[in-house]
């Protein structure tokens, strides 16, 4: 049965990777997630895990190790944040063209510089294109779900991906939340063990990892592109066996008051929260504000999407994380694009908030609210804004 | 006999991480169609000291039943570096063509 806890969301987030049984864990650590490996590294001392803990000497090896062993049939973790997983970005791609379905959790944290340990989205972003399922989590709850459902998800025989779980550096790594954390038997039943489709063993021989010449490589390019978007599928399955055996449900995005709503905020991991208080504070002084929470980053929830903004007159996109020189914010960048063909569309803004750390108050929330009902009227000149920049 | 395809010809026909379960298919890809220059071996110049045979980094020099060193050309990528090793000066590179 299923335990009520109270703990640090990192700490709780490595009790429930313990709970899947990987078999290798390999990371690095580095703020603000070290606490995820470091508490993993106590289970396997204790003996309370049998997984091989490998001490590597960078972020580059954790990954490098991770796939090897996914390679060699072990089901493999890791964890990061930020410069550390940069230093990953040569491995990330690799995972998910050979197919290995490794398990990360990020705990997001702005990229430098200047040089900055605090929470943003940036760091996750700048990884979007990489072929990993990529999922958010907005509490402690749904950080350990997630992290369960992460490795059946990517050990799916239909998907074969890795998967990273996100959650915001500090807003939640560090907070202790009251959480539901299941048992080992619960999770025994739901997460079968890893079946891999080969392994590198002298017995039966395989090659991973080889050449692909130019003949090919439109071809892989196209298999990436279509197994990830099918891994939805699977996706939607899991979560529904987990809303059937947990009791708590999970979509693509998950929609607070937003039916019937002139403006909706769209938020992605732990502002979500914060919104959903100024949302339904707003609601309280006669305000038709709703809110959206996207969960899945990767594949898209575009289908979704254009369900959920139905009747509404104005969204406003919060990012965490800007693509300079570019149209803004990546979530606002894909949700203008999933726009583009429908007939009635709602008028997009874009505020880019909580940049390295910065503060963003229920406050700050309502003001975003208030500029949205705004712009139902007039529609803002400017497409995108960082929030609250002074000098502007 | 049909021949065998070189590469898949459809995005579903790849394998998983385009995983490879034959073992040795690597001789296939003839990697000497890059080569713009080959080496000559002058056996009468030659020691038979195997210097070439170390250094080659696509392990295509054999050494013959006669103990002379030769390079199976349709791996050799002409990078020279036998002929830059080989101290005799047996080895000399010419252009393809």
């Amino acid at each position: 049965m299923s335990k009520r806890i109270g703990m640090e969301i990192a700490l709780a987030a490595a009790e429930a990777v313990a709970l899947c049984k990987p078999d290798v864990v390999a990371a690095y650590p580095i703020t603000p997630n070290t606490h995820v490996p470091e508490h993993l590294s106590d289970i396997v001392a204790e003996g309370r895990l049998d997984a091989e803990f490998i001490c590597v000497e960078s972020e580059h090896s954790a990954l490098s190790a991770c796939c090897g062993a996914s390679g060699a049939g072990a089901r493999s973790f890791t964890a990061t944040s930020s410069q550390g997983l940069a230093y990953m970005s040569e491995i990330i791609p690799i995972a998910s063209s050979m197919r290995l379905p490794v398990v990360m959790i990020v705990g997001n944290r702005a990229l430098s510089g200047p040089i900055n340990i605090w929470n943003d989205q940036s760091d996750i972003m700048y990884q979007r294109d990489s072929g990993w399922i990529s999922m958010f989590a907005a509490n402690g709850q749904e950080t350990i779900d997630m992290a369960i459902q992460a490795f059946k998800i990517a050990e799916h025989r239909d998907v074969m991906l890795p998967v990273n779980v996100n959650l915001d550096g500090f807003q939640l790594t560090h907070v202790v939340e009251p959480m539901e954390m299941p048992d080992q038997k619960e999770v025994d039943s739901f997460l079968p063990p890893f079946k891999p489709i080969a392994t590198l063993h002298p017995d039966k021989i395989v090659s991973m990892g080889t050449l692909g010449l130019p003949e090919i490589f439109n071809e892989t390019a196209k298999s990436k592109d279509e197994i990830l978007k099918d891994s939805r599928r699977v996706i939607l399955e899991v979560w529904k066996e987990w809303e059937e055996k947990f009791g708590r449900k999970y979509e693509p995005i998950e929609a607070c008051e937003a039916r019937g709503s002139d403006v909706l905020l769209m938020t992605l991991g732990s502002m979500g929260e914060t919104a959903e208080v100024a949302v339904e504070e707003a609601r309280k002084d006669g305000i038709s504000v709703g809110l959206l929470k996207l969960k899945l980053w990767r594949p898209f929830p575009f289908e979704e999407l254009r369900k959920a903004v139905k009747g509404c007159k104005v969204l406003a996109v919060l990012d965490r994380a800007v693509s300079y020189g570019g149209p803004g914010g990546p979530v606002f960048s894909e949700v203008r694009s999933a726009f583009y063909d429908m007939q009635e569309r709602p008028v997009v803004i874009n505020e880019i908030i909580g940049l390295g750390g910065r503060d963003v108050p229920v406050s700050d929330f309502r003001k975003i609210i208030e500029k949205s009902v705004q712009a139902i009227k007039t529609k803002p000149e400017e497409e995108y804004e960082i929030f609250g920049v002074r000098g502007s | 006999m049909k021949k065998k395809k070189k590469w898949p010809e459809d995005w579903q026909d790849l394998n998983p991480g385009c995983m490879v379960f034959e073992p040795g298919s690597a001789r296939e890809y003839h990697t000497g169609s890059w080569r713009a220059e080959r080496p000559i071996f002058d056996e009468s110049k030659c020691i038979r000291c195997g210097v070439c045979y170390i250094f080659c980094p696509e392990g295509c020099i054999s050494q013959n039943k006669n103990g002379y060193f030769e390079a199976d050309l349709d791996y050799c990528k002409g990078c020279g570096i036998c002929a830059h090793e080989c101290w005799p000066r047996a080895i000399k590179m010419i252009e393809e063509g």
